[in-house]
């Protein structure tokens, strides 16, 4: 195996300047309709599209790979990966170790999902996952904070009593409490928090994020985009659009 | 993977398990039990072997050698796991890119800034255009060297301790007979610390099989990664949505691991009945005693 490795390591050396570098995405993987492992166990969701019609545009050859959320960005930092694209948010703190590139999804609702629709959310714990707005919005206002690693425990833990409820973003609770059978409902009380949805950088790769930068803002222009968040099997009709604000200067 | 399959949510009752059981993502699934008994089986040979190296280091009599066992043994007995595994890979990773973006890199710019980690993309390993398995295969190379190292310095300590084991009057004999000091060294105590080294090493395999659920924090993905993806509830964004089934793929986990350590624990006590047949031990003088 150490041989094969080797061997290998020094023809993949010797052959690495002729070849076209490849641009590594790295997402979470858990996290549908944004992005999840589908049965084939490829990366899928609305992300997925996206990502591979960027890379498209941006003529640049992409390469996925998960990464657990916990280290996503640290493992960006150490060039495991190059771009993020993983749901997630544009947060100030955020942006002070990595660099975000314009939203590709714009501001939406998050949600708290709970066994029934009178749950009181000051009674017991709110769950969500470690490392999202979602749980800083929780501990920052007077809600008793529970944290998982990944948004399946957050769910997991409503359903067998641990957290009254959790708090993730609208468009992947709704389906849990759609197709719950009524076991799991989602509360009128929303909360909109973050900035809308970008790609994450390292600081020093301004070049590659002016390159994705450009590719998103030419699916705003043509309204590409759009058409693809309002797809039934990602957002739905119902879901917040870029529309002309995302036409500007265009 | 079956032409039957083709539309899942057409599927019920025993035909939509099969393809259930059946799809790319289940196959996954059952080579990762492969990954992990190959992990297994190049680690415990390589903890054998760093351990082996620490013990003889730690008893050298050459005062920096016997130092740097003993340090080596101390150091990482006392660093959690866990540290070691998110610590000291990525150390090890960036090390490996550092040395070798000295070798294809022009300008030999620093490569830690701040908090990110630069080196010019020829330098990664494995390179960026590599595929998937190569980022896999890079991956299960790092863990085996973190278990080897991890486990190495719990094996040198019962080494170590199996060597001073050995009764001094057996190498004390050795010495009257006129044999140096390597020849005792190979012919007598090696021979018999193994009966007093098994029952520590045992218990070493059996908490090195238990811990390689450790592998996915090295991006591995090995049977516990898979068993909380595939049981995780699935919405009709999957193909196959179900339920949390996770308490079924985790019983099923558990079945694996109880088996396969009933196994070793029957292999260990056979083996540690052959080593002690002639041994000045309880356990030799019982054998001996049978016999007669």
């Amino acid at each position: 195996m150490k041989k094969l490795l080797i061997a290998t390591a020094l023809v993949a050396a010797s052959g690495a300047a002729q070849a076209q570098d490849v641009v590594r995405l790295g997402t979470e993987g858990a996290y549908p309709p944004y992005n999840f492992i589908n049965d084939a166990g490829q990366v899928a969701g609305f992300e997925r599209e996206l990502g591979d019609e960027l890379c498209k545009r941006a003529e640049l050859t992409c390469e996925w790979t998960t990464n657990d959320w916990d280290s996503i960005i640290p493992n960006l930092q150490s060039g495991n990966y190059d771009v993020i694209i993983a749901g997630m948010s544009i947060t100030p703190e955020r942006e002070e170790v990595v660099s975000f590139s314009q939203g590709y999804l714009p501001p939406s609702a998050s949600a708290y999902l709970a066994l029934s629709a009178d749950a009181d959310l000051t009674s017991g714990p709110v769950a969500a996952q470690t490392g999202t707005i979602q749980a800083s919005f929780v501990a920052e206002n007077g809600m008793q904070l529970v944290e998982y690693a990944t948004p399946e425990e957050t769910v997991a833990a409503v359903k067998n009593g641990e957290a009254v409820a959790v708090l993730a973003d609208k468009d992947y609770l709704a389906p849990m409490a759609a197709e719950s059978g009524g076991s799991l409902v989602l509360l009128e009380r929303e909360e909109i928090i973050g900035g809308g949805i970008g790609l994450a950088f390292r600081k020093s790769d301004d070049e590659l994020r002016a390159k994705f930068d450009a590719a998103i803002k030419s699916m705003k222009c043509d309204g590409t985009l759009d058409a693809m968040i309002v797809k039934p099997e990602y957002f739905g009709p119902e879901s917040n659009v870029w529309g002309d604000a995302g036409k500007e200067g265009c | 993977m079956f032409a039957a399959c083709a539309d899942p949510k057409s599927l019920e009752g025993l035909s939509w398990l099969f393809c259930y059981l059946t799809s790319a993502k289940h196959v996954g699934f059952y080579w990762s039990f492969l990954t992990v008994l190959l992990l297994l089986a190049i680690t415990a040979p390589a903890s054998l072997g760093m351990g082996f190296l620490g013990a003889t280091a730690a008893r050298s009599h050459i005062a920096p050698v016997s130092w740097l066992g003993k340090i080596y043994i101390w150091m990482v007995r006392g660093v959690p796991d866990i540290i070691f595994f998110l610590f000291f890979v990525i150390a090890l990773d960036q090390g490996i890119e550092y040395v070798k973006s000295l070798v294809v890199c022009d300008g030999g710019a620093w490569p830690w800034q701040g908090m990110e980690f630069r080196v010019c993309p020829a330098a990664k390993v494995p390179l960026a255009k590599s595929g998937p398995f190569w980022h896999q295969a890079y991956g299960f190379l790092l863990a085996v060297i973190t278990f080897a190292i991890v486990f190495g310095a719990f094996t040198a300590n019962v080494i170590y301790g199996a060597m001073n084991a050995v009764p001094r009057a057996q190498l004390e004999t050795a010495e009257a007979y006129g044999m140096s000091r390597g020849q005792v060294f190979r012919r007598i105590l090696i021979p018999q610390m193994w009966v007093y080294a098994l029952p520590g090493l045992g218990n070493l395999w059996m908490i090195l099989i238990k811990a390689t659920p450790l592998l996915f924090l090295l991006g591995v993905k090995d049977i516990v990664y898979y068993a909380r993806e595939l049981g995780g509830s699935k919405t009709q964004a999957y193909e196959y949505p179900h339920g949390d089934w996770r308490l079924w793929y985790f019983l099923g986990l558990m079945v694996f691991y109880l088996v396969f350590t009933r196994i070793s624990e029957i292999g260990i006590a056979k083996l540690t009945r052959r080593l002690s047949h002639g041994q000045a031990t309880a356990g030799g003088e019982a054998l001996r005693k049978a016999a007669a």
